[in-house]
């Protein structure tokens, strides 16, 4: 072949002269026809989870005046609070609700008590600059911006005690932002509701 | 190639006083070469700043050692995310525009004045954002996140440092031009100088973002009644800057891959076409990575979330594969052309990996690949990111992108610019051949650590996870305690590997032995081999035919088991979001 004849490789250092739009060799096209088609894979998984999957970041979103949003936190405090601890309020919203969780410098007010296996709405938003939702030991992260409300369908599936870590640089005690969730079992709910026949079971 | 086979243009007086590299037969003009030494000094300056802040804050992290109080964990924090992401890469990307455009071409500098001016702003703003961090003026991390406020100076700095980074940007494209129209190269531009026009133009989208959320950022940090800035659309202006001056590092990077691979062992082109058009690919989409950071953002919708995070259907993902396998199967093809035909790996077993500029490139493509891309595309993954958001998985990641991939490019990088653009011989000459190793290995375990301990949800940019002082205790599992040895000692290692870089550079440029190549032996302590010897740049007939008929059978054995560990480590990650509370 002619075309052999004058062939040549060159290296990344040589300026090509001449035509060098030449088809590529078999194991090049094979190679970028895989690659391609995994990342159609890698796009579709996407679009395929908010169809199939349980975990999507889409929730509510909407701008909201800080102190607007403050005032929610507040009337939600108020009317689902059931103790104090370390000069927090416990707040248990019933299942389905709304809850508001507010962060600010350097603390998520309020302290939440959630059932298992229930469904609520939770809002995040911020007072005075951005922080991060990490909730341990779940490892759930959201960011929390302020102007911004987050509302985020949540089901807690694991009962226990949970940490809420701020993750996002908040100034300097930000390393001190700990909030409390704690996810109370299915069984003791589901029991404490059918007290006077004292019959177990779980209401998954 | 040679001076003489090009005719002289009108008013070429520069050419009487460029010299022509004895290795690579390039026309060296003297303005090029002062503006790459210059701006190669300047991000050493800072990479050594940054590699003392990324120590203390390893022994920081490392929570039996503990170091520095929260206030400078965050200052220190600060001033290594700017020097290292910032000054000292950008400094040196601009090196390589002055060396990929002009000397490349065998041309001349364009406005060598206005090139000085726009080093010196870039010097002055690099200095000005130091001199604030350290002043305790602007603890507001490499993010500055508004409302959190830095004094209006911080700001100005930037934007000086960025304004001067646009002038040699500019000025890279006024090369070509130039090169072109006075006919200094034949033909088609190199690749490498085609990788760097791809960097350029990536480093132009770059610097806008810049401008478009620093100057109002400087405004109202010199009266809010001025101007209000949202904090969601600032966090997405503001990755346009930081997550794109990244991508300026993936094309500059690739770009040094291609030329390390042909200055050390002779790597060919497997086709241009192909690795041209990957280039491209970077061009057009990889910019839209700025949504990495906001896929759990209030202010955006799923849309807008799958299309960016994705680069349009993954197109950018797909360049990176591309150069995945034709920089290696390159490599693999020039060691054959040279005799190296035995088996599928005898190309990669006699390597000269007692070079390290072989050597760090090729560590720098390894951990690039298989630790930073997979973790990249897997945690830039819409829903994934739930369980990667702001934890330790993050920097795990960037750490085995731009420091194990970028950074050790380009101190690979730098073993030949010693010798070819300073005409000094490397010092501490042993040390060297092993200096990208222990930085190799340095990186890594940091970035494992790193990864591991994020999976456990531990925060990033954090001061103390024990959390003193907070309402509620809580106590990672003593897994995380391991992890964050790792952390430190991986730091350690890394950080102590890029002092011996440092003091080999300095020592080699102010202190170090003429190269005298006339005089030199195979052996000549200082002298890289590829530099002593180049090898062959081009084949032609017999030889050229069959290697490309034979291709690469050993990096198609490499690309099949990374593109495994890909899927595994991918689908793995699905499985454990699955898991965790139902969200929606």
């Amino acid at each position: 072949m002619s075309a052999d004849r004058d062939f040549e490789l060159h290296s990344g250092f040589v300026a090509p002269k001449g035509v060098w739009w030449r088809p590529a060799g078999r194991q090049e096209r094979v190679w970028v026809a895989i690659a391609f088609v995994w990342c159609l894979v890698l796009f579709a998984m996407m679009p395929f989870w908010h169809f199939k999957g349980g975990q999507n970041p889409s929730g509510i979103r909407a701008r909201v005046a800080p102190q607007d949003y403050v005032a929610r936190t507040l009337r939600f405090v108020e009317e689902y609070k059931v103790g104090e601890e370390n000069g927090q309020p416990i707040v248990a919203p019933p299942p389905g609700a709304d809850v508001y969780l507010l962060a600010r410098m350097w603390s998520w007010y309020p302290a939440l008590r959630l059932q298992e296996g229930a469904s609520y709405t939770l809002h995040l938003s911020s007072m005075d600059v951005n922080h991060g939702f990490s909730l341990y030991p779940a490892n759930i992260n959201f960011q929390v911006v302020p102007g911004y409300d987050y509302g985020l369908t949540i089901q807690p599936n694991q009962p226990g005690e949970y940490r809420i870590v701020c993750n996002e640089f908040c100034g300097i005690n930000h390393h001190a932002m700990l909030g409390s969730i704690v996810v109370e079992p299915a069984a003791r709910v589901a029991a404490a509701a059918a007290r006077p026949f004292t019959v177990q079971g779980s209401s998954r | 190639m040679s001076v003489a086979d090009l005719a002289a243009p009108q008013g070429a007086v520069w050419r009487l006083a460029a010299r022509v590299c004895p290795v690579t037969k390039l026309v060296v003009n003297r303005h090029s070469e002062r503006l790459v030494m210059w701006n190669a000094v300047a991000a050493v300056v800072f990479f050594l700043v940054g590699a003392v802040g990324a120590l203390l804050l390893a022994l920081t992290r490392w929570q039996a050692v503990h170091l520095l109080s929260p206030a400078w964990y965050y200052r220190i924090l600060t001033l290594h995310g700017l020097d290292m992401l910032i000054f000292f890469i950008i400094f040196f990307e601009m090196a390589i525009l002055y060396f990929a455009g002009p000397v490349m071409l065998n041309s001349r500098q364009p406005a060598p004045r206005t090139a000085w001016t726009g080093f010196a702003l870039m010097l002055v703003g690099a200095l000005m954002v130091n001199v604030m961090v350290l002043a305790g003026k602007a603890d507001v991390l490499f993010t500055s996140y508004v409302p959190l406020k830095a004094h209006p100076l911080y700001y100005l700095g930037i934007i000086f440092f960025a304004v001067g980074a646009l002038v040699a940007t500019l000025l890279f494209f006024a090369s070509m031009v130039v090169a072109k129209r006075e006919k200094s190269y034949e033909g088609s531009v190199p690749l490498v100088t085609f990788g760097a026009l791809t960097a350029a133009i990536i480093a132009v989208i770059t610097l806008l973002h810049g401008a478009a959320i620093y100057i109002p950022t400087f405004v109202w940090s010199l009266d809010e009644s001025w101007l209000r800035v949202d904090p969601q659309v600032y966090r997405m202006v503001f990755w346009g800057l930081g997550h794109s001056s990244q991508q300026i590092n993936v094309a500059a990077m690739v770009g040094v891959w291609y030329l390390m691979g042909a200055l050390t062992i002779g790597s060919v082109v497997v086709n241009e076409k192909i690795s041209r058009w990957a280039f491209v690919l970077y061009v057009l989409f990889i910019s839209m990575a700025s949504a990495h950071h906001l896929l759990v953002d209030p202010g955006m919708g799923p849309a807008w979330k799958v299309w960016n995070t994705s680069y349009a259907m993954y197109l950018a993902v797909l360049a990176s594969m591309i150069h995945g396998f034709t920089v290696p199967a390159g490599m693999e093809m020039g060691m054959r052309l040279r005799g190296y035909t035995k088996g599928r790996f005898e190309w990669l077993r006699r390597a000269p990996w007692s070079d390290p500029g072989f050597s760090g490139t090729f560590l720098s493509i390894v951990i690039f690949g298989f630790m930073g891309g997979i973790t990249g595309v897997t945690q830039g993954t819409e829903q994934i990111n739930i369980i990667v958001h702001n934890t330790l998985r993050v920097p795990g990641h960037f750490h085995s992108t731009v420091v194990g991939g970028t950074a050790l490019a380009f101190m690979a990088l730098t073993y030949y610019v010693i010798p070819l653009v300073f005409k000094k011989r490397v010092a501490f000459w042993r040390l060297a051949r092993w200096q990208p190793y222990l930085f190799a290995i340095g990186i890594a375990t940091l970035s494992m650590s790193m990864t591991f301990a994020g999976s456990f949800g531990v925060p990033r940019r954090h001061a103390d996870i024990t959390f003193p002082g907070a309402p509620f205790t809580l106590e990672f599992p003593s897994a995380v305690d391991l992890f964050m040895a790792g952390v430190g000692i991986g730091g350690v290692l890394a950080a102590s590997a890029v002092f011996l870089f440092v003091a080999i550079a300095v020592v080699s440029v102010f202190f170090g032995k003429p190269l005298d190549l006339d005089n030199a032996r195979p052996d000549t302590p200082g002298i890289p081999q590829g530099v002593y010897r180049l090898p062959p740049q081009l084949h032609r007939h017999e030889a050229a035919t069959v290697a490309h008929r034979e291709g690469a059978p050993g990096t198609v054995v490499l690309v099949a088991v990374f593109l495994a560990v890909f899927i595994l480590y991918y689908f793995t990650n699905w499985k454990i979001l699955s898991m965790i509370w139902k969200i929606g």
